[in-house]
């Protein structure tokens, strides 16, 4: 199975600690220092609606944002555009930029600081991996070589949505934490 | 944008209604050919626009990010309009004809939202859903998953009929006396892609209420308002429907006007039709500011408008649809789920008995509820749509309907099921208190993504919803009463002109810099189908607005008689006097360097300018009807060169014939309107009575050449092809095509193009 338009979510530890105002500001600031890689739009404040995303930061390739789906609140990475290679690369792209992105967070943002044994990958995508019996065992196996060859990760839990309406994926539980700052640069 | 959008298309074969399949094709044909630069940018957008491919804002590739405008790098280069970037995100509204919706339509929403947009799905004031962030690409795909669940996005922008909303308590509300429902429906699919209807200098709003005393319809401020009414004659009660017309918001607001005060049902089509012909044929085209019905009947009067709408009536040649729908008028009323109830005893949740005060209402059937949904903004996330269908499974037959004021009803619930679908709406965070109360702010998108937007109406409309609901306890019912609406510009997206208290952005200079303002609008009346409008009484910056709502609402209780209600108090006390209230809050601005964030918007930390905005795609390009006929004769012919490619030599030529005959009525059109193309032997016989016999086709030099292809074509309709034939065939097509655009432009030149005329 061909997987794309990978979204990953890193989870906060705890509350985040600061007003969500906050990230407002910061996504604008930078939008003007173009901070990352990609292409950066806009900024949308969702902060009145529970369960989705708070703040977003639009991009063409990517959008970001303070997420707060599943009452888990997060910085979720959204890859819009499509990548070439494998499944796991797509994986570790997704996963490279999000951790970018917590790492500028943890960095900028007093109190901020996010998990590194927990977080959740999807395939924002239900024609290439619907939410089959078939395709959510693919998926996982995809997941597992990424977590186990690429990430090195050791024991790991994963955990796929209950609601067959929901989009293939899993919060993934790592017995031991990751390193965001040395994530592999290849897969 | 996403990889899988080809796969939509075939995994949904024979799942869509035929007619909108081959209107996505279309619309996919298009995108394909724009991709080429095979079509005008301009009658691209506009085309666009009316499958609801909107703009939206920094699509020209421009931002202001509080510094300088910046470009904003995309690689590719195409527009999708002018000044519109192909690649820059976009707007995708929904059409919801009368809001209505079932749950396996809000469950497709859900992931609509999730895998195309930002995650979050918009309630409009006009009962639509709108995406935002959208890849053009991506559209297609997108449709094809609506119309697998029967929605459409056709006309849902543009020059065109736009979405016939409704009172969302329609058959179901005491004060009516019959369902509107089915009347709203055969009206949507009457006017839809009707031939009538192409042909618009503007949108056309249409509207359907279920009484006249209510506001849930807002009939006075649409260009077509139906308010269902009864009459008795010989003794029985006949049903029927009070005709407004020509109302209208934005810049110059107009209140409709009594068409009739009692159309019968079998009327009400024909004359709407009648109207769209006037409409299409005398309103302005060149002027989009004055492209609006309200000003045809302006121009004309109202006793000449309603002479020439009856005269057009008595014109129109007999359609069976016009009545057919009412054989069976009432034989699909909602059913409910449960039997009916009575109201349990509550307990002492202040939360929950406020929730039971606001957003509960009776049904005109015992025993039954409906619970209005109140949606922060409008705005809904995926997951909360898919829990609202399936509470809406649970207690109901799935009858969920979105509303003018951006928020969903659930009808039809058991008053016994009360406290337990409260509970559930709660654990879905869908059980906000205070429907069509204070803290239930309308607001527009404003500048979070709309071109045109001066202040950032929802920004604003957070604050004020932040502010008014901490002191939920504390305000007295008078205020909790009141209406806000606000809009990010004087366009009236957000309503404010029927508010009991509007708010609309405006850019003003202090200190030498540009601050955020809005202007703050008294007077309008909600109720009564949106009965009076109000007006500007004085422009307050915008971070001070919060401050001037406060000292309003308590002029209003300090002042008010007994249990005056706001709009009485307004008329009462004078606007001058409530202005004097404000004065001082426009004056006096800080220093830049002290309070930076009085020079910039709600939620936005730049330094605020008017450099962003950009030009509204809200009225469309103005595309004559003979540009968009050529447009769709090209697409054929490049249809026509695909089928061939693939060795299907009948289907090429068969298409080809379609577009020689296309563009053959696209000429005659210029004369005479009634042509339609289901008819060729009509399209070539008026084709050679206009322009064969008075040899305007003629070529200067190949003289009648090309219009004998299309006689010989004709002649010859219903012929095999061969992939040699078909081959030949396409070419002379494409002759004929490029000669029809030369006459075209003959015939211009000359005057001779009276769009309208009779036969």
């Amino acid at each position: 199975m061909t997987l794309q338009h990978v979204n990953v979510k890193l989870f906060f530890e705890g509350e985040p600690g600061v007003d969500l105002r906050r990230f407002i500001d910061l996504f604008h600031e930078w939008i003007v220092r173009e901070a990352l890689d990609e292409l950066l739009i806009d900024v949308a404040d969702y902060r009145h609606v529970p369960d989705g995303p708070a703040v977003l930061l639009v991009g063409h390739e990517a959008d970001y944002a303070i997420d707060r789906t599943n009452g888990e609140i997060g910085l979720l990475y959204n890859r819009k555009a499509p990548l070439e290679g494998s499944n796991t690369d797509r994986f570790l792209q997704a996963l490279r930029a999000a951790a970018r992105a917590c790492l500028m967070l943890e960095s900028e943002v007093e109190g901020v600081r996010f998990s590194r044994s927990r977080f959740e990958l999807l395939i924002n995508d239900r024609a290439l991996a619907p939410n089959t019996p078939e395709s959510r065992a693919g998926f996982e196996a995809e997941l597992t070589t990424f977590l186990r060859d690429v990430l090195g990760a050791g024991e790991f839990d994963l955990k796929g949505p209950d609601d067959a309406r929901r989009r293939v994926g899993a919060v993934a539980e790592l017995k031991s934490a990751l390193d965001l700052e040395r994530l592999p640069e290849t897969a | 944008m996403k990889a899988s959008n080809d796969l939509w298309k075939e995994r949904l074969a024979g799942r869509l209604p035929e007619a909108l399949a081959e209107e996505i094709d279309v619309f996919e044909t298009e995108i394909e050919l724009r991709s080429q630069d095979s079509i005008d940018e301009k009658v691209f957008a506009e085309t666009r626009l009316r499958r609801g491919v909107y703009g939206q804002r920094y699509d020209n590739g421009q931002r202001h990010n509080g510094v300088e405008s910046k470009t904003l790098p995309y690689e590719e280069k195409l527009t999708k309009g002018p000044h519109t970037v192909w690649d820059a995100p976009g707007m995708q509204r929904i059409k919801i004809p009368y809001g209505g919706m079932t749950p396996e339509q809000l469950e497709v929403m859900a992931d609509l939202a999730e895998e195309y947009s930002d995650g979050i799905a918009h309630v409009t004031t006009r009962q639509d859903i709108q995406l935002h962030f959208v890849h053009i690409n991506d559209t297609p795909a997108l449709m094809r998953r609506l119309a697998a669940v029967g929605i459409t996005t056709r006309e849902a922008c543009g020059n065109s009929v736009r979405n016939v909303t409704g009172c969302p308590f329609m058959g179901v509300c005491p004060d009516e006396p019959f369902d509107a429902t089915p009347y709203a429906h055969a009206l949507t699919q009457f006017l839809l892609g009707h031939p009538d209807c192409q042909n618009f200098g503007r949108k056309f709003k249409p509207s359907v209420s279920g009484c006249a005393q209510h506001s849930c319809g807002l009939g006075m401020m649409h260009d077509v308002g139906l308010v269902a009414k009864t009459r008795v004659v010989d003794g029985e009660e006949q049903r029927g429907f009070q005709y407004l017309v020509g109302g209208g918001l934005g810049a110059v607001p107009r209140q409709a006007k009594v068409l009739d005060e009692f159309v019968v049902p079998e009327e009400i089509l024909p004359i709407t039709q009648a109207i769209a012909r006037l409409f299409g044929r005398h309103g302005e085209k060149k002027t989009r500011s004055r492209a609006r019905l309200k000003f045809l009947i302006e121009k004309w009067g109202m006793e000449r408008f309603r002479e020439e709408v009856f005269a057009e009536r008595a014109k129109l040649p007999e359609d069976p649809r016009w009545t057919e729908y009412l054989a069976a008028i009432d034989a699909n009323e909602e059913q409910p789920l449960k039997p009916p109830g009575e109201m349990p005893q509550l307990n002492g949740d202040a939360r929950l008995n406020h929730w039971v005060q606001t957003n509960i209402r009776e049904q005109r059937q015992p025993g039954y509820v409906t619970a209005t949904v109140a949606l922060p903004l409008g705005d809904i996330t995926p997951n909360q749509l898919r829990d609202l269908a399936d509470i809406a499974r649970e207690f109901t037959r799935g009858t969920v309907r979105t509303t003018v004021e951006q928020n969903f009803v659930i009808r039809w619930v058991s008053k016994s099921d009360i406290p337990a679908l409260y509970e559930a709406l709660d654990r879905a965070g869908l059980a906000e208190p205070g429907a069509s109360a204070v803290f239930d702010i309308v607001a527009c998108p404003g500048t979070d993504t709309c071109k045109l937007g001066i202040s950032s109406s929802r920004g604003l409309a957070a604050e004020l919803r932040h502010r008014l609901v901490a002191r939920t306890v504390e305000l007295d019912q008078a205020v909790r009463d009141l209406h806000i609406k606000v809009s990010g510009c004087f366009n009236s997206c957000g309503q404010h002109h029927v508010a009991d208290i509007g708010f609309y952005g405006i850019s003003r200079t202090m200190q030498g810099y540009k601050v955020p303002h809005f202007q703050v609008v008294l007077g309008g009346q909600w109720e009564e189908n949106a009965g009076s409008y109000g007006l500007p009484i004085v422009a307050v910056p915008s971070k001070r607005i919060p401050e001037a709502l406060d000292r309003i609402t308590d002029f209003y209780l300090r002042s008010r008689q007994s249990d005056e209600r706001f709009p009485k108090f307004v008329a009462r006390v004078g606007k001058a006097k409530i202005r004097q209230v404000l004065d001082d809050l426009t004056q006096n601005a800080p220093e830049h360097d002290a309070d930076p964030d009085f020079y910039s918007d709600w939620a936005d930390p730049r330094q605020y300018g008017i450099g962003d905005i950009g030009k509204g795609e809200c009225a469309g390009e103005v595309v004559t009807q003979y540009e968009f006929e050529m447009t769709a004769a090209e697409r054929l012919v490049f249809e026509a060169q695909i089928k061939l490619e693939e060795q299907e030599a009948q289907q090429a030529g068969e298409l080809a014939y379609s577009a020689m005959v296309k563009s053959a009525k696209a000429l005659v059109q210029l004369q005479y309107d009634d042509v339609t193309e289901e008819d060729p032997d009509e399209v070539v016989e008026e084709f050679r009575e206009r322009f064969y016999d008075t040899e305007l086709i003629f070529d200067p030099y190949a003289g009648s050449k090309f219009a004998d292809y299309l006689f010989a074509a004709h002649e010859a309709a219903g012929r095999a092809f061969t992939l040699e034939s078909a081959r030949h065939f396409i070419e002379e097509t494409q002759l004929f095509i490029e000669a029809v655009h030369s006459c075209y432009n003959r015939v211009r030149e000359a005057g001779l193009a009276q769009s309208g005329a009779q036969a």
